[in-house]
This record gives structure tokens, sequence and C-alpha cells, in this order.
């Protein structure tokens, strides 16, 4: 091989690209990349009407036209088009989506702007758009701060014992958001070691979570940020290990203060990844939805995951339709939420080139 | 590195330690409790009376003769048919594992080895295709599967989760495949090796941490899905959490708490000790993708 083998100048051949990637890039397609199509298509039909035909029943009193559900026709018609009557953009501005009538309507026959606000964050949609951002914006910025303070104080422990303490630190991360806030539920419900004792403490014995909406969604990002924060610490204490300490020890002998070390040298050698968990939480937190199930707050919170789901649980008919307009919605949240980062990076990647 | 330079106050260290402690209780002991809990009665773990009776045992004395009783466990493994449940999820589990770290490691190894633009845009990508909320897919898959007749068996759910874990499975180690010096493959392919030859032979011998990192991250994964299990999957192929959930009842009927108490206890007491176990891994994993920016 000379000098200047293919070899050197680009490693992989496309063809011993496509063969390796092959597998994995068919896996994707298949069933991330379709389904959102899949998800894009079943938003424009909606479930059929139930076939109704007029039964004519007569007495000794006269006769009555009634109007019953044709069962056997409604079936074949399930049968005959499954997806559905195609419905358009009908679906995304029903009462239960955008609501765009219901909206206009409010507009016109509120008197002030804070009743109009009222009504419209009383629509399901809204109702869950609001709780998710209301999580997001609660949960991830104290997610940083405490997994950085909790970090930052185990890099102050002795080597020795880091071990154990990390391992019980990270231990509400490791376990599934269903089951984390179930083992909180327990302890926070009214029967619960922690719920009783605020009971007595309070002197109120009707004092528990499911009577009040303000306290469902306190305890909800309680537990948003005890779930998420280990994340952050494991990721910010591997970061404080990599900060060089000739900085930090010229500026303990310029005499700086701790807190002056930490803003000045700590704060700007770890940046990028504390943008890196900023955007990974905020992408796990909006989409919270297993904590609702767990603590039992369909009540009084509900997140755009959350519509999505009980959609598709429906007892009588799965709402195929109804479920898909929301995932496309909630899929443009998360490319809006993306956005910042990936103009970002494309604007790095055609400098670069 | 410690000179002696950085000095703490007392005062410091006093509170340092007093933090330290008050989040390792608030991170630990609702698992400690919980599974405290698990060898009591409904009466006592959940009191209307008396919180107190959950560490006195007031009623399990009455109920079973002993301070603690191991009930709820038999019930739910046998009436509750937990074993069925932790069945499928050791089923679920393995395949996918292995399934994953199949595709994972030769599609991020090209990647890694691939100067071409269209890897990078590859990664964006995954990178998108991670930020989706797993309800959204699955709200696309529910109707094609009624519709093909697969929906409620243990394959297709082991495909999907393959399939969702495959983009955080690349970005993982393409980050490893990256620390692996290119040097190594380019004499191996100089001594007649083919691309597969050197994956095999030569890069896949010192990939070994990472490949683990990777498994435990998918292992997680399964492990611990509710939303692709509990809709992708038929009340009799349920896996554990699904199953948990089911033991909670509903407005139309009443659930077993404590077998929900027990199955809680059963499921994450595996999991604890896998990640006791290799610690290290986790937390390389999850700084592999972030340390470098």
């Amino acid at each position: 091989m000379g000098i200047n083998s293919p070899l050197t100048q680009n490693l992989m051949p496309n063809k011993t690209f496509f063969w390796f990637f092959l597998p994995t890039g068919l896996a994707m397609i298949l069933f991330i990349g379709l389904p959102i199509i899949s998800t894009g298509i079943q938003s424009f039909y909606a479930q059929h009407d139930q076939v109704v035909k007029e039964v004519k029943k007569c007495d000794p009193f006269g006769c009555t036209v009634s109007i019953v559900v044709d069962n056997e026709e409604t079936t074949k018609l399930r049968e005959a088009k499954p997806l559905g009557k195609f419905n358009g953009f009908g679906t995304y501005v029903d009462r239960n989506h955008l609501a765009v009538d219901e909206i206009k309507k409010f507009w016109n026959e509120t008197e002030s702007f804070g009743a109009f606000v009222d009504q419209v964050t009383n629509l399901p949609f809204y109702k869950a758009l609001i709780f998710t951002l209301t999580y997001c914006l609660f949960v991830t910025p104290n997610v940083l701060l405490l997994g950085f303070i909790i970090a930052l104080s185990l890099n102050a422990v002795a080597r020795k014992i880091r071990g154990p303490l990390i391992f019980g630190t990270i231990l509400p991360m490791i376990v599934t958001p269903l089951v984390g806030s179930l083992v909180l539920f327990w302890m926070i419900d009214s029967q619960g070691i922690i719920g009783a004792n605020i009971q007595n403490l309070m002197n109120d014995p009707y004092l528990s979570l499911k009577s009040s909406k303000t306290l469902t969604w306190i305890t909800i990002i309680i537990y948003g940020i005890w779930h998420h924060s280990p994340f952050a610490f494991v990721v910010f204490y591997a970061a404080l290990q990599t900060v060089p300490q000739e900085p930090v020890e010229a500026a303990i002998i310029d005499g700086a203060s701790r807190f002056q070390r930490i803003k000045h040298i700590v704060l700007p050698h770890i940046y990028p990844v504390v943008t890196f968990v900023a955007l990974i939480s905020l992408m796990d937190n909006f989409r919270v939805f297993e904590p609702i199930i767990g603590f039992s707050a369909e009540g009084s919170a509900q997140s755009l995951s959350w519509l999505i789901y009980d959609n598709l649980v429906n007892e009588e008919v799965i709402l195929f339709g109804s479920a898909a307009a929301t995932s496309m919605m909630t899929i443009v949240g998360i490319a809006i939420l993306l956005a910042p980062v990936l103009i970002r990076t494309w604007k790095e990647f055609k400098t670069a080139r | 590195m410690d000179y002696g330079l950085d000095r703490k106050s007392t005062s410091l260290k006093t509170f340092n330690t007093i933090f330290i402690i008050v989040w390792l209780l608030i991170a630990c002991f609702p698992f400690i409790w919980t599974f405290w809990g698990s060898f009591k009665v409904r009466a006592d773990f959940f009191s209307r009376s008396d919180w107190w009776y959950a560490i006195s045992a007031f009623n399990t004395l009455i109920e079973t003769g002993g301070k603690f009783t191991t009930d709820a466990y038999t019930q739910a493994w046998t009436e509750g048919e937990f074993w069925k449940a932790s069945k499928n999820t050791i089923i679920v589990t393995v395949f996918v594992v292995s399934i994953s770290l199949f595709l994972g490691t030769l599609g991020a190894y090209a990647l890694s080895r691939s100067t071409e633009r269209y890897a990078f845009w590859i990664l964006i990508a995954a990178l998108i295709f991670r930020a989706m909320p797993h309800i959204t897919l699955v709200s696309g898959y529910l109707f094609p599967f009624f519709q093909l007749q697969i929906w409620g068996i243990l394959p297709t759910t082991i495909v999907v989760l393959v399939a969702i874990n495959q983009p955080f499975t690349l970005w993982l180690l393409y980050s490893f495949f990256k620390t692996v010096p290119k040097e190594l493959d380019e004499s191996a392919l100089i001594d007649g090796c083919s691309y597969f030859q050197a994956f095999r032979h030569i890069i896949m011998p010192v990939m070994w941490p990472g490949v683990i990192t990777a498994g435990l991250f998918s292992l997680m994964l399964a492990y611990n899905d509710f939303t692709v299990t509990a809709l992708l999957l038929n009340q009799e192929n349920h896996t554990m959490v699904p199953k948990i959930q089911s033991y909670l009842g509903t407005n139309q009927h009443e659930g077993n708490l404590m077998w929900a108490v027990s199955a809680v206890v059963s499921a994450t007491a595996p999991l604890f000790m896998l990640v006791m176990f290799f610690q290290r891994q986790v937390i390389s994993g999850l700084t592999a993708g972030a340390v470098k920016g």
C-alpha cells in the first residue's frame, strides 16, 4: 500500500458502511420512522359513528318511531374500513385538542382576560400542556442545581467511602418511574408514614394529597426532582474529576473564596456538560406520564403523554385518531425544544467544514 | 490531587456531612421503608388509625401471629402469577440485550470509522429519535399491529424495544469506539483482514467495557419499561412493571396493594444488586457522551 492509499483518506468505503449499518438502520426506520408516519396518517382519521336505523314500534295506543344502533351494520363498516372515516384536521381542532371553536366562543363571551384564561386552561389539551410545561419548568433547573450540589459535596468526601455513597445516591434513578412514584406515594398518602404525620402536625385529618390540586402538582414535581437529580449528579461528578488543578491552586494562592473558585473556574469548565444534562432532562421531563399513574393523580394532573395513554386504553373503542393527533402535537413540541440544539449543531458543522 | 492547599474549615466539613446524610436519607429511605413494610399486613403498612402500626406490627401480630409475614410475597408470586410476569421479563430482557448489542456494535463501529458527511446526519437523526416520547411511537404501532395480528405477543415487544433502544446504544457505543485508535484496525486491514474480521478479532476484544455498559443500559430499559409493555402485551404476556400496575386496582375492581408492595420489592432487588455490582460501568456509560461535550 502506498502512502496515498484510499484507506487513510476515508477509512470505511460506502459499501462496507452500508452492510454494517443496515441492521440497526432497518430497525430504526421500521420501528421509529414508520410509526411516526403511521401516527401522522391515523391523526387524519376518526372512529366511525355508530350506524343507526329507525325502528317502528306499534302498540294499542299507536305507533312510535325510535332510533336504535344497528350493531350488525356498525361492525361491518368497522371491518371494511378499520382506519375509520377521513376527518382531515377535524381531530386537531375538536374540543379535546386545540378546541378552536371553544376558544373563539370563550373570547367572545368572557368579560375579563382572566376569566378567558380560566376557561381555556380547563380544556383537556391546554390543561395537559400547562401541566407538562410547569413540570419541565420546575423540575429541570432544580435537577441541575441539586445534582451539582450533590456532586460538589460528594467530591469533597474521602475517596474510600465514595463508592457506597454514590450507590445510595443513584438509587432513585435506576428504578422505573412507576415504581419510584409508587414507593413515594405509599409514604406520602394519607395512610402512609409521612402523610399521617403531616396530618397530625397540621391537626387536619382531611388533609391529603388527593384533596388538593396544588399539593398533587407539588408532589409530582418533587418526585421528578428526586428521580432525575442522580443523573445530573453522575454527569457533573464525572466532569468535576476532569477540572484542571493548576488554575484552582493559583486561585487559592491569589485568595479566591470557595464560591469564587466555583463560579470562575469550575462552572466554565463543565459548562458544555450542563447544557447536555439540561437538554436530556428537558426531553425526559416533557414525556412525563408514569408518575401520574403511580400517584393516581389523573384527577388533578394530566400530561400530554397521559392524554395519549388514556385514549389508547379507552374501554369501549380505542381512540386511535385522537391519540395520534395528540402525539403529532407532542412531536411538534419536542421539535421546538430540540430546535436550538439542532441549529447550533448545524452551524458548528458548517463552520467545521 | 490534594496538595493541602484546599483546606476546608470545620464548619464547612460538618455542613457537608449533614447535607450528604440528609440527601442519602431522602434517596434511600423510601426503598428501605417499602422493604420493611412488605413484611407487614395491609392494615399495618397502610394504617387508617395509626402510622406507628407499621413499626409495631399491631395487626400483623393479630392476623399472622408473628411480627413479620411473607404472605404478601407467597400470594403475589403464586395467586397473583408474578412468577409468570418475571419469566416474561427475563425472556424480554435477555433477547433485547443480546439483539441490541449485536445491531448496536455493528452500526456504531461503522459510524465511528466513516468520515463521510452522512455519518454525522445519522447521529443527529438518532438524537431526534431518542427524543421521541415512547407513547407517541406506541400510538403509531397499535393500529398496524392489530391489523397484522402481531399484537400482544412477546417477539413484537422485543423487536420494538430493541428499535427504541438503538439510538441511545448507538450514541453510547459510538463514543466508546471513538476512543479505540484507528491505527489498530488500519493495520489489520493492511495485513489482509476484511472489515468484518478486523471488527470481530481486533476491535471487539478491546471493546468489552463499552459493550458491558451498553448492555447494562439496554437491560435497564427493557427491564424497566412500562409504556411499551403495558400497551403492546396482552394480560397473559405482561412483564413485571405492567403487572405491578394491575395489582393497584382501578375504579372498577379493588386491587391488592400488598401484592403490589411485595412485587415492587421483588422487581427492584435484582436491579439494585446488578447496579451495585456494575456501578463503575453505569457511571462511565452515563458520562461517556457527556464529558467530551
